[in-house]
């Protein structure tokens, strides 16, 4: 971990060395401590430390990128000529767009010293509370929890210096009968490790296995579904990774216009329908620099500020996410995808919306979801560790996992209710009530 | 090192093909360091003393080292401009050891003799601490030492020779014929691997391997922006456990099927098969949708390999089957007791499954496993009957084998190697039948050729999976395109439904590229190999919404 000052003087060195037109400069360093059981025992645990510095030199149209985690002078300067003998060599972009000069980020809260403080101790214990909530009951948890604390700093020969620490903590369980019956599942991700309980998510997902057991078939059909953040979590985002300008410019996104164009500012949704990102949220901060982590993937240095977006607002869709190139090509501003999802909701909880339904099914979790009409965004996948049938505004008995076939365009509106948003995979979204969800055939797993 | 570094695919334009992104190992070089040699053996061995003599000093009544050097070349255009070309490599050494009955692992980029020792204590350390919390000591199958032994993957032509630019033009060349062809657009990819693994343990062996793996692959989109329509068409080529001579599109590996269908076996020739998918492409965006329903499936290799992969090759991974990958990928239908049967019908009588790790030009094809086991073949269906599973040296006397069937594998030096899949393979046909053949005897059924969407629950009960092509089958003849296909089954029932096999003429190999398993996730390359299968009375979805 260094701190701004020391990747500072590391970037300014790098800078020195350059011989080509313009440089830029990507150094990240991450603690990654994981601990994983299964069988009510830990199976693996480990511990990586990794810093990497990235440069990308830039001769004209050509560039090239060298990576290395060596740090002394010989080192960086050795780095700086390789990235250059890479560039000269590499064919001319014709989308090739120059670096940005010096930029303001804001400070996000995306970092936390209870979470930076996790030792092999904390990680053990984190897995024992989690098995100990499942083996006196006869129950078996398989888990996983992930810790990371890091930073990412870019710097460019133009002036450009972006700095900013994390940290995060990524924690799921499974847990099932003795006997393979029922099955639960719980999911939780926080900054600041304080925060994480790791038996209370457990014992949630321990409640879920024994209740699921003796689950009954219902014909598959369309249903009224509840569909918890960990289950809505997916659809959402795969529909937010489809919302790039350049695809719809194309002709090839659920964007597109019939006859060309984009639907941007078109009502695509129900009007309750609200998605922004914004790295300043407190509960599920972003990165304030593209190029700066999140979970739509760090490609490369880019540097763009990120700011707070509406991309849909009261049902229309008012943003898309643009590459520099195409935005300066269509004359807009180049807004950068997301790193971070942030969908209001109401004020609800689970068990307020399950009291207000006649008739539907509680969703825990989506699995293996994929796209099946990228033209429709029409996905599939089966839910699974605890599904309930909800009869006159109670659960009334676990049922059998469907796989279902759906869009999450006609799921947002079909919308009937949405409850209080909750952190899950770094974006906040809240539990969805949805009418008429398409749930295609039975599956026997548990 | 960051061995997560992963490369973000949607900037790429390449998300039709893989999901989510590609990982990168290791440090990016210029192109020359990946023909530079690593170190050489008599290095090597002296190192992996160290590891063993260090891990068994402390303790350990086991060990096992592997030094890495990983290279990969990832090439990536659009149309008429390359987008990247990634060169990488990634070389350190992984400990991995048992002390008090009780696994430990540690790993290091510095691969000299004090960081390689230091490495050794860290795994030993571990392994004690973690003994603390287990339940059972590991209990692993002899292996005798195999002495001092190499094994390389037999190429003709190492891709990593072969200059950039001939790729890069080859690739440009691929994406020009598709538009000349009606493409709107077109991605074109090579990925080469290649993975020079020294393996020493204290049984006494010291396995040199050299291994290559290649993938050339595209997607062409045609659209019509009148209907704001767009239909696309990802190569029907394969990873290969071979070398660039896989591109040599060398005509007797060739398998000329219906309607103008081009199959490849063991070379591939990527311009042809572009201009085919680019006419194919603009052909689904006016074909017919499916009217949902029981079909008759006659399944093209290309397409079968994902199937055989999801239902078979995932669900007879001791593993899953045991419970330790419960929170991630699941569990297995395919439980222990419906093993111990010996007459649990997986499938019907002409279902003849092999676990395989020495066929020639796959994937998962090595001399010596990330354990020091040797490559083996071995039934995982007979005649129908589930009647093994995969399995590694800590789990083979579950199964009551008496050695490990050589299913371990870890991705990287940095990652702990654990089990994972074979070549899993459908027996062909032992009476001669061509897919003309075949086609002639369906009244009502869809030929699927491809790769497409594929899901399954997780215990590989219900799955449903997608293509490329679909062509409707009527009166034992092919009547045009479908469009909108998703077949949805259960895998015992599918299974059984299996009435019909082309022969050997017609087997070619499928593969997986980049299979994730685990958690941290590691991947790995394991391909299926099949010939021309029809399935009787499977469930047909429409796929078709309007948004």
């Amino acid at each position: 971990m260094l701190s701004k000052d020391e990747a500072k003087r590391i970037t300014d060195k790098v800078l020195a060395f350059r011989k080509a037109d313009e440089l830029s400069v990507a150094l990240s360093g991450e603690r990654n401590g994981n601990i994983r059981y299964a069988r009510n025992t830990v199976s693996t645990s480990g511990e990586t430390n990794n810093m990497n510095l990235a440069v990308t030199a830039v001769f004209g149209k050509r560039s090239g990128t060298a990576t290395i985690n060596e740090f002394d002078d010989a080192s960086l300067e050795k780095l700086v000529r390789r990235a250059e003998e890479i560039a000269r060599l590499a064919p001319e972009n014709p989308e090739f767009v120059p670096a940005l000069g010096p930029q303001t980020y804001l400070n996000t809260a995306s970092y936390s010293e209870n979470t930076a403080k996790i030792d092999p101790e904390f990680r053990a214990k984190a897995a024992f509370e989690s098995i100990q909530a499942c083996a006196p009951k006869n129950l078996t948890a398989a888990g996983y929890m992930e810790d990371s604390t890091g930073f990412s700093a870019i710097a460019n020969s133009k002036g450009l210096f972006g700095y900013t620490p994390y940290t995060g903590v990524d924690f799921s369980v499974t847990v099932r009968t003795a006997d393979g019956t029922g099955s639960g599942y719980a999911l939780r991700d926080v900054t600041n490790a304080s925060l994480l309980n790791t038996r209370q998510a457990t014992e949630v997902a321990a409640q879920k296995a024994a209740a699921s057991v003796n689950a009954k078939a219902l014909e598959p059909g369309k249903y009224t579904v509840i569909l918890e953040p960990a289950a809505g979590i997916d659809l959402l985002q795969n529909m937010m990774f489809s919302m790039d300008a350049r695809q719809a410019d194309e002709g090839r996104s659920f964007l597109s216009k019939k006859g060309g164009g984009t639907r941007l500012g078109e009502k695509l949704f129900d009007e309750r329908v609200q998605i922004y990102s914004d790295p300043m949220n407190a509960e599920a901060p972003g990165s304030p620099f593209a190029g700066g982590g999140g979970r739509f993937g760090g490609g490369g240095v880019d540097g763009r500020p990120q700011e707070k977006v509406t991309w849909v607002d009261k049902g229309v869709v008012s943003n898309m996410y643009y590459s520099r190139f195409w935005a300066e090509k269509k004359g807009v501003k180049a807004t950068p995808p997301p790193s971070n999802i942030l969908m209001l909701g109401g004020s609800e909880s689970i068990a307020d919306l399950i009291k207000s339904t006649q008739k539907g099914i509680l969703v825990t979790r989506l699995w293996y979801i994929r796209a099946v009409d990228p033209q429709t965004l029409l996905y599939t996948g089966l839910t699974r560790d605890g599904t309930f049938y909800i009869e006159n505004g109670q659960i009334k008995f676990p049922v059998k996992n469907f796989r279902f076939n759906e869009s999450p365009v006609i799921m947002l509106n079909n919308l009937e209710a949405l409850g209080k948003p909750v952190r899950v995979n770094g974006s906040l979204v809240p539990p969805m009530k949805i009418r008429d969800f398409t749930f295609s055939s039975l599956s026997d797993a548990v | 090192m960051n061995r997560r570094d992963f490369i973000n695919l949607s900037g790429l334009g390449v998300g039709g093909l893989l999901v989510g992104s590609i990982p990168v190992m290791g440090y990016a070089v210029p192109s020359q360091r990946l023909l530079e040699p690593g170190a050489d053996v008599a290095t090597k061995k002296r190192l992996a003393d160290i590891a063993l003599n260090a891990a068994k000093s402390r303790g350990a009544t086991y060990a096992d080292v592997r030094i890495g050097r990983y290279l990969q070349q990832f090439l990536f255009t659009r149309e008429t401009r390359v987008q990247n070309i990634t060169n990488a490599e990634s070389y350190g050494v992984g400990i991995r050891v048992i002390a008090n009955g009780t696994w430990g692992f540690a790993a290091t980029s510095d691969v000299t003799p004090d960081g390689i020792a230091k490495a050794a204590q860290t795994a030993v350390s571990i392994a004690k601490a973690n003994a603390r919390l287990q339940k059972e000591p590991v209990q692993l199958a002899p292996q005798a030492g195999v002495g001092e032994v190499s094994w390389k993957t037999p190429i003709k032509k190492n891709a990593f020779e072969v200059p950039t630019q001939e790729k890069v033009d080859l690739l440009l060349k691929v994406n020009s014929e598709a538009m000349k062809n009606g493409a709107s657009y077109v991605i074109s990819n090579m990925f080469f691997v290649n993975e020079q693994k020294y393996f020493a343990s204290t049984d006494g062996s010291y396995i040199d391997q050299d291994i290559h793996r290649i993938w050339p692959t595209f997607t062409v989109t045609a659209v019509d922006r009148a209907a704001g329509k767009f239909q696309t068409r990802d190569a029907l080529s394969s990873p290969m456990g071979m070398g660039y001579e896989y591109l040599d599109g060398t005509a007797s590996e060739k398998i000329l099927a219906p309607n103008g269908l081009v199959g490849y076996r063991n070379a591939y020739d990527m311009v042809e098969d572009a201009t085919l998918a680019a006419k194919q492409a603009k052909e689904k965006l006016t074909a017919k949708s499916v009217s949902a329903g029981k079909y008759d499936l006659v399944l093209d290799p290309n397409h079968l390999g994902l199937t055989i992969h999801e239902s078979v090759g995932h669900p007879t991974e001791l593993d899953r089957v045991l419970g330790y990958e419960a929170n991630y990928a699941g569990t297995s239908f395919a439980t222990l007791d419906k093993w111990k049967t010996k007459s649990f019908k997986y499938g019907s009588p002409l279902v003849n499954i092999v676990a395989d790790k020495t066929q020639p030009h796959t994937l998962g094809t090595v001399g010596y496993d990330d354990e020091g086991v040797p490559a083996k073949q071995w039934d995982l269906i007979k005649d129908g009957v589930l009647v093994n599973y995969q399995a590694i040296r800590d789990q083979a006397h579950i199964i009551g084998e008496k050695a490990s069937q050589g299913c371990c594998y870890a991705d990287n030096w940095s990652s702990v190697q654990f089990q994972r899949m074979p070549n899993v393979s459908l027996k062909a046909g032992t009476e001669k039948r061509s897919v003309t053949d075949m086609i002639k005897g369906v009244e009502k059924g869809i030929y699927i050729i491809g790769r497409g969407s594929y899901s399954i629950d997780q215990q590989r009960y219900n799955f449903q999976f997608g293509g490329q092509l679909f062509y409707e089958i009527k009166n034992g003849e092919l009547v045009g395109m479908l469009n909108d296909v998703a077949y949805q089954s259960n895998t015992q029932e599918f299974w059984n439904s299996c009435a019909q096999l082309c022969d050997q003429d017609d087997y070619r190999t499928f593969g997986s590229f980049f299979d994730g398993k685990g958690q941290p996730s590691q991947i790995s390359a394991v391909s299926h190999g099949s010939a021309t299968t029809r399935f009787n009375g499977v469930n047909v979805i429409n796929t078709g919404r309007k948004i």
